[in-house]
């Protein structure tokens, strides 16, 4: 749907790696193009007209996020450079803090790099302990799987509402309930499931909740940390400098600005905080639920397709988002990728960032389709077609 | 024989040798050097063994998850190598890495090799091309090393 809302395919690009990142619309683009055309300015320090405009464009922004995700203040919205930034900060200046020695970390071995790794380094830096939710046989996860891991010592529970290679929708509104009751701390890395799906901070308990922005339909290179605002209080910030500070003195005495500011030190990203606002904007138009029903559809469809093909082996039929997972019998998934590039299809063959999950699906390396709301049943019939051909891959590729 | 001129011999060459690579399997024996080769712009993950005895190369063995190229690549260099003093290998190695890169390059010593000598035609793919050639040179100026030490 609304494919012509998108610039990039008019040229005649299949696209089927939004999970990396997503298509953005012409207003998106408009939105930040007049930034830099019309009113390009510094915020919050000019009296002039252009800052006038930009200080309006990126002011409604942090409300617009809190709208969006339903959390109870726009103090609550900390903006990132993206989902790795806003989960290390919450690893460096919050759990790094709070933790102690013997402390236990829930994860999984479907986890994004970024929702691994902070981890591993507390666990080698102040003896926290990491350990895994076993996934289900369908790689997903149960709420009985994660209450089984929980010990009097576990502290932490972070997991990704929508995990990037399987696809799978998380429970994370009854393993918020659990955290509630256990006094667990409850991190959701909601980058997969941003734009795709409802996302509710209070719904589910978040402690913290992470996102990026180009996977929304939005620019790269800005994100946003939700953090509950008694937690981001104790959160220290990881860099320090013009923008965060009340004041700082010969003595050494330094005062630091209240949260959100207090995070956010240096020049934001003005052209893209304007862009993101426009994003949600446009997604609020559509409608998320709309977006989700409809990826739904597509997957399905696919699912049922590549099921008729011989030589493809699906991983994650009974995932409800919009990511399909499979490979061809006997050939590497880069040379799969670089073969459906012969035909202007992009996907992405690879690991996708979750080196921990081959130890689950026996294999290190899958072809990835990931979708949005602009792909449609053509473009997967074209997909399959390619597919079907593919006995002759070498013959391609090489 | 002219594997030059014919495109679907060398797609031959190249497929037999992805498919039944030589010498696939580690020995992981204390006689061999080991080096990880991967790409960080994609994900071939090669371990290379080599074997050295009086300056000639006895064995090279391999391992891992790789695309066609850089398998196929590993196993006609494993071929290539086998039999050859190090110097020889350097010599071989650095015509190869010329080849791919574009740059003047002796084809006669090359061998079947010179399969790639297209690849440049497609730039993402030259790192895969370059896998073994990295993890070999690596090995060899270890070696080099440990002589000049003693």
């Amino acid at each position: 749907m609304n494919r012509e809302d998108f610039p990039m395919l008019n040229q005649d690009t299949i696209y089927f790696d939004s999970a990396a990142t997503s298509l953005k619309p012409q207003c998106v683009i408009d939105k930040m193009n007049d930034y830099y055309t019309k009113h390009t300015s510094n915020i919050h320090r000019g009296d002039y007209t252009a800052a006038e405009i930009t200080n309006r464009e990126y002011d409604g922004a942090r409300e617009v996020v809190k709208e969006f995700i339903n959390a109870k203040s726009s103090n609550e919205i900390v903006f990132t450079k993206g989902s790795t930034e806003s989960l290390n900060l919450v690893a460096f200046g919050f759990l790094k803090k709070v933790l102690k020695e013997g402390d236990e970390i829930l994860i999984n071995k479907g986890e994004h790099a970024s929702n691994v790794l902070p981890y591993l380094v507390l666990q080698k830096e102040i003896g926290i302990k990491v350990k895994y939710v076993p996934l289900d046989e369908n790689y997903e996860i149960t709420v009985d799987n994660v209450k089984k891991m929980i010990t009097d010592k576990t502290k932490v529970i972070a997991i990704a509402h929508i995990s990037n290679v399987i696809g799978d929708i998380r429970p994370i509104n009854e393993i918020g309930e659990i955290c509630k009751e256990k006094d667990i701390y409850f991190i959701v890395d909601a980058s997969q499931s941003i734009s795709h799906i409802e996302i509710n901070v209070e719904k589910c308990n978040a402690s913290f909740l992470a996102f990026s922005g180009h996977k929304m339909l939005g620019p790269t290179g800005i994100g946003v940390l939700y953090g509950k605002e008694e937690l981001l209080n104790k959160t220290e910030p990881l860099l320090y400098g013009g923008g965060m500070n009340q004041y700082f003195e010969e003595d050494g005495s330094y005062e630091l600005k209240s949260v959100p500011s207090k995070f956010e030190g240096g020049t934001p990203p003005i052209a893209e905080v304007i862009g993101l606002k426009e994003a949600i904007n446009y997604i609020n138009k559509v409608g998320v639920t709309k977006i989700h029903e409809y990826e739904l559809e597509l997957k399905e469809y696919l699912v049922s397709e590549l099921e008729k093909i011989d030589n493809v082996i699906l991983y994650n039929k009974s995932s409800k988002s919009g990511i399909v997972t499979f490979n061809l019998e006997g050939v590497f998934s880069q040379d799969t990728s670089i073969y459906l590039n012969h035909y202007n299809i992009a996907i992405r063959a690879g690991n996708h960032c979750t080196k921990m999950l081959k130890d689950e699906l026996d294999i290190r390396n899958t072809c990835r389709i990931s979708m949005h709301l602009y792909n449609n049943k053509e473009e997967l019939d074209k997909l399959v077609e390619a597919l079907k051909m593919s006995k002759d891959i070498f013959k391609i590729v090489l | 024989m002219n594997i030059i001129n014919d495109k679907e011999l060398r797609r031959e060459i190249i497929l037999d040798n992805y498919q039944n690579p030589t010498n696939r399997g580690l020995t992981n024996s204390s006689y061999y050097l080991k080096e990880n080769t991967n790409n960080e712009s994609c994900i071939d993950n090669l371990d290379i063994e080599l074997k050295v005895e009086n300056d000639i190369i006895t064995d090279i063995r391999f391992d891992g998850e790789a695309c066609a190229i850089s398998t196929s690549a590993t196993s006609i260099m494993i071929k290539t190598l086998i039999g050859k003093t190090t110097s020889e290998a350097r010599k071989i190695l650095q015509n190869y890495d010329n080849m791919i890169e574009e740059k003047e390059y002796d084809k006669e010593i090359l061998g079947e090799l010179i399969v790639y000598d297209e690849i440049y035609k497609q730039p993402n793919r030259k790192r895969c091309a370059l896998l073994p050639r990295d993890a070999i040179v690596k090995m060899l100026n270890r070696l080099d090393e440990s002589t000049n030490l003693n």
